[in-house]
């Protein structure tokens, strides 16, 4: 899938595992064992496990298999990143197949041992794979009842299992092993009817809180991201790079490598760079050489952009509509308009952009830290002009992605680069390139009209959205009179909330932010639910309780106050904000506790409660991992994260001017879940971080009376408003 | 000019022929193969490249190799004794004190250092320590959490 294609997908609410199915020889390829093949789109639990009438057993996206050993490989193209489906996918299964986690091997995202993928992003994993993933073993299952049946002699009512052993109920001594039962066995079935899956009453691993399973390769340092790899005969690679994004190359000037040995020139279209077996050198050489390049003009920089934006922008859909907007007006007591804005963001992942890659004969071989392995090989055939299967996107770790490695320049360039000097390749980009070629999260503008009446009920709800896109923006408040609008490309070339070089209104790249759009449209809902709250003197929790219509979104908010002791004495200089959005089908409240030092502006978070409904929770240790890091995430994008910019010139070009939130600025946190074992499990990714900003914006306001409705919320915005 | 330098990695004399000038972090990645020890931005802003000299943690990315000289250098890779994880090592599994782990082995031995320096940290004394090591995912608390426990186990050893 293209990059574009999933970015239209990222930023409205994904309901469905997109699906996009790939023949391939995989079944020739396999080994002995039992091999349940199945198709996570079409078998989504979401489609209540509806049997397949056109399932074709070359058609699949995962599959699992029992080796003859009894050690167990899932196969599947999502990839590890920190959000740890590594192993809550290993938790269902193990559960599932009744044998110990500990004998799963995850394969994850290798294009040539991995059927395809679409790609890890938008909090899909657990969503729509797992469920699907639980009916394979479910399958694998049964088949090894009716092996052990046959070679025991009983019948398999009469058999039961524990940690991948089978034995006879009424006679334990009685016993057979997944291993004993697989050797010599090569069955290969595929999955195309609902069978049988464990209730949750009889769940035994999942449910329960998993530690990390790749942890210890983690702590040890021998866990290899895509700059680990070390290849014979390897040169690093560095790109000159131009100073204003979007510029082309007119001339290349090399004479200053005349005194580097050992160094090559790569000179492909708008790519310039050097190569060397020392990267040292390279980087010391590509110095040396002098590009001149033509830079698109500015049109706007970090301030002007909002009011760009508005101005350039004026074609729109409309996204939700009910009732009628006069009538809504005419009804409210109170008119509120409010304007919200939110500057770039970068995905700032530790692990810069990285690739590595050779070329074996004709078939390129690559690691890139990339969230979309099948996307790279797609785009690296369509780039490289081969055949797809001549290329091989291998498993590797990720340090982070949050969205930000779904485009692949890197691994592109790399390749590229390779093929031009016929040797083995690595390519790092450095945190000042990471700041220049990341796809920063857009800015965006919100505007917003709503109406009251005398007895607090809303009565008129106007969100227009400039480039957030749609994703959790249906309204959970009960308004008859509203209208939600996006407004995009249409009237500009390109799309304006993402956009690949050149082809936008955004002077910067733009693309997927964990979330997408998500943040910065309830950062201005939830910010203006409060505002509203405040002019007609109620409540914003008594408000929000009178005018939610989402009865799951009413019981997180509830869960959330009782967490956070809403009631509670407030301390001098402190504040309380709520915040609730939806996000993949999981439901957030955020309620934070900040102290504002009203002379400096400076915010200090206290406390933040998290609460979410998931449905069932597959992890809850990891459940929590993930809210806990999108809350101190979100707190970066609330108080101090904003890429400074003047037209194509990124002017923010390391940490030192871009804060990320530290060790100081970390709250206590509390993540609590609606128990929910029964429902089918939702996004647990990205919900965490959508509310942040707007609860910090509420909490702010209620600890020093300043509403400042641009984030990040900066010790000077808050001087301003006070 | 290329020169011979010698210093002691993870407990082993080692001589790599360089300029000098390369950095510390490069060096022990690519020259000694060490690929542990990460790269995050090179300017000593977030410490994925933090290892241990001479009982100090110290930033490898913003150091000349030709610095360290006879010195005595630790990473990540040698942290465990005769196939035991280190306290350190322990905790952050224990507590789940990661996600991506790519900050992970940077964090680690700045913990290491600190601990070597203090070993009952208080929770300000270890955010003191360990604010200028950034972690994007955001596991901060469970990191401080991990430091306090492998501090209590080691200090209960000796």
């Amino acid at each position: 899938m293209k990059p574009d294609k999933i970015d239209e997908i990222y930023f409205s609410d994904v309901d469905n595992e997109p699906i996009q199915l790939d023949r391939r020889d995989f079944l020739k390829k396999l080994g002995g064992g039992i091999i349940v093949v199945f198709c996570l789109g079409k078998l989504s639990l979401l489609d209540g496990f509806a049997q397949n009438q056109k399932e074709d057993p070359s058609n699949f996206n995962a599959y699992l298999r029992i080796k003859e050993d009894g050690r167990v490989n899932c196969y599947i193209g999502k990839i590890e990143m920190g959000q740890g489906i590594y192993t809550s996918l290993a938790q269902v299964l193990a559960d599932e197949l009744q044998v110990s986690i500990n004998v799963i091997d995850m394969v994850m995202g290798d294009t040539d041992l991995c059927p395809y993928d679409a790609g890890t992003w938008g909090s899909r994993t657990t969503r729509f794979s797992d469920p699907v993933l639980r009916a394979a073993a479910a399958e694998a299952r049964e088949i090894l009842l009716q092996l052990a049946s046959e070679k025991l002699a009983v019948n398999t009512n009469e058999l039961a299992i524990e940690n991948g052993v089978i034995f006879v109920t009424n006679n334990t001594s009685k016993k057979i092993t997944f291993a004993q039962i697989t050797k010599g066995q090569r069955i290969v079935k595929t999955l195309t009817t609902k069978p049988e899956i464990k209730k949750s009453t009889d769940f035994k691993i999942i449910g329960q809180p998993i530690i990390s399973m790749d942890a210890k390769a983690k702590v040890t340092g021998k866990a290899q991201y895509s700059g680990d790899i070390k290849l014979p005969q390897m040169v690093y690679a560095k790109v000159i790079r131009p100073t204003v994004y979007g510029s082309k190359k007119i001339a290349v000037d090399t004479a200053g490598l005349a005194n580097f040995e050992g160094v090559t020139l790569i000179n492909e279209g708008d790519l310039v760079a050097v190569v060397h077996s020392n990267l040292e050198v390279a980087n010391s050489a590509a110095r040396k050489v002098k590009v001149t390049w033509d830079a698109p003009k500015a049109t706007s920089n970090t301030d002007t952009i909002f009011q760009y934006l508005e101005d350039n922008i004026t074609d729109f859909k409309v996204f939700q509509e009910a009732g009628d907007l006069a009538t809504g007006k005419q009804i409210s007591k109170t008119i509120i308009e409010g304007k919200y804005l939110d500057g770039y963001k970068a995905h700032a992942s530790m692990e810069t952009h990285a690739a590595t890659c050779y070329f074996e004969d004709d078939k390129l071989i690559i690691w890139a830290s990339t969230q979309t392995p099948f996307g790279l090989r797609d785009q690296l055939a369509n780039e490289l002009k081969m055949p797809t299967e001549k290329v091989h996107v291998k498993q590797i770790f990720l340090g982070g992605g949050f969205g930000g490695k779904i485009y692949n320049q890197q691994a592109i360039e790399a390749a590229i680069i390779a093929k031009s000097c016929k040797k083995p390749v690595q390519l790092v980009w450095s945190r000042r390139e990471e700041f220049m070629y990341d796809r920063f999260r857009p800015a965006t503008v919100v505007n917003i009209t709503s109406g009251v009446d005398n007895e607090g009920k809303l009565t008129l709800w106007e969100f227009d959205i400039y480039c957030a896109g749609t994703r959790g923006t249906s309204v959970f408040y009960g308004v008859e009179n509203n209208r939600t609008r996006a407004f995009n490309q249409k009237n500009v070339k390109g799309d304006s909330h993402t956009s690949a070089l050149n082809t936008s209104i955004n002077p910067l790249g733009t693309g997927a932010w964990r979330a997408p759009g998500n943040n910065s449209t309830t950062f201005a809902r939830e910010s203006h639910i409060d505002v509203i709250a405040y002019k007609i003197g109620m409540d914003p929790l008594e408000f929000r309780l009178k005018n939610l219509n989402n009865k799951d979104m009413t019981a997180t908010l509830n869960l959330a106050v009782e967490a956070f002791e809403w009631n509670r004495k407030k301390e001098e200089g402190h504040g309380y904000g709520i915040a609730l959005g939806e996000d993949a089908g999981t439901c957030v409240a955020v309620i934070a506790e900040v102290f504002v030092d009203k002379l400096t502006g400076v915010v200090t978070p206290i406390k933040v409660v998290l609460a979410q409904d998931m449905g069932q929770v597959v992890n809850p240790h990891g459940a929590t991992v993930q809210g806990e890091g999108g809350v101190t995430m979100g707190l970066g994008y609330a108080l101090y994260e904003e890429v400074e910019f003047n037209g194509g010139k990124v002017n923010t070009r390391n940490f030192k001017n871009y804060q990320i939130t530290k060790f100081s600025n970390t709250p206590k946190i509390t993540c609590v879940f609606i128990d929910k074992m029964d429902a089918k499990p939702q996004g647990g990714g990205e919900p965490g971080i959508i509310c942040v900003g707007g609860a910090i914006a509420n909490a702010v306001f209620d600890a020093c009376g300043a509403r400042v409705n641009r984030m990040p919320i900066t010790p000077k915005r808050i001087l301003e408003a006070l | 000019m290329s020169q011979s330098i010698s210093f002691k990695l993870n407990g082993e004399a080692v001589t790599v022929e360089v300029e000098g000038s390369e950095s510390l972090l490069n060096v022990i990645r690519e020259n000694l193969d060490k690929t542990g020890t990460k790269f995050g931005c090179g300017l000593g802003d977030c410490g994925a490249c933090t290892v241990v000299i001479n009982n100090e943690a110290i930033r490898s990315c913003m150091l000349a190799v030709e610095t360290v000289k006879g010195q005595e250098i630790l990473t990540i890779e040698d942290l465990e004794s005769n196939g035991n994880l280190h306290p350190l090592q322990q905790a952050f599994i224990e507590i789940d004190a990661l996600q991506c782990g790519f900050c992970t082995p940077g964090m680690i031995m700045n913990a290491y250092g600190l601990l070597l320096k203090n070993a009952t940290p208080t929770r300000d004394e270890i955010i003191e320590e360990m604010e200028e090591n950034l972690c994007r995912c955001g596991s901060y608390n469970r990191i401080i959490e991990a430091i306090q426990l492998a501090g209590k186990k080691m200090n209960s050893k000796i």
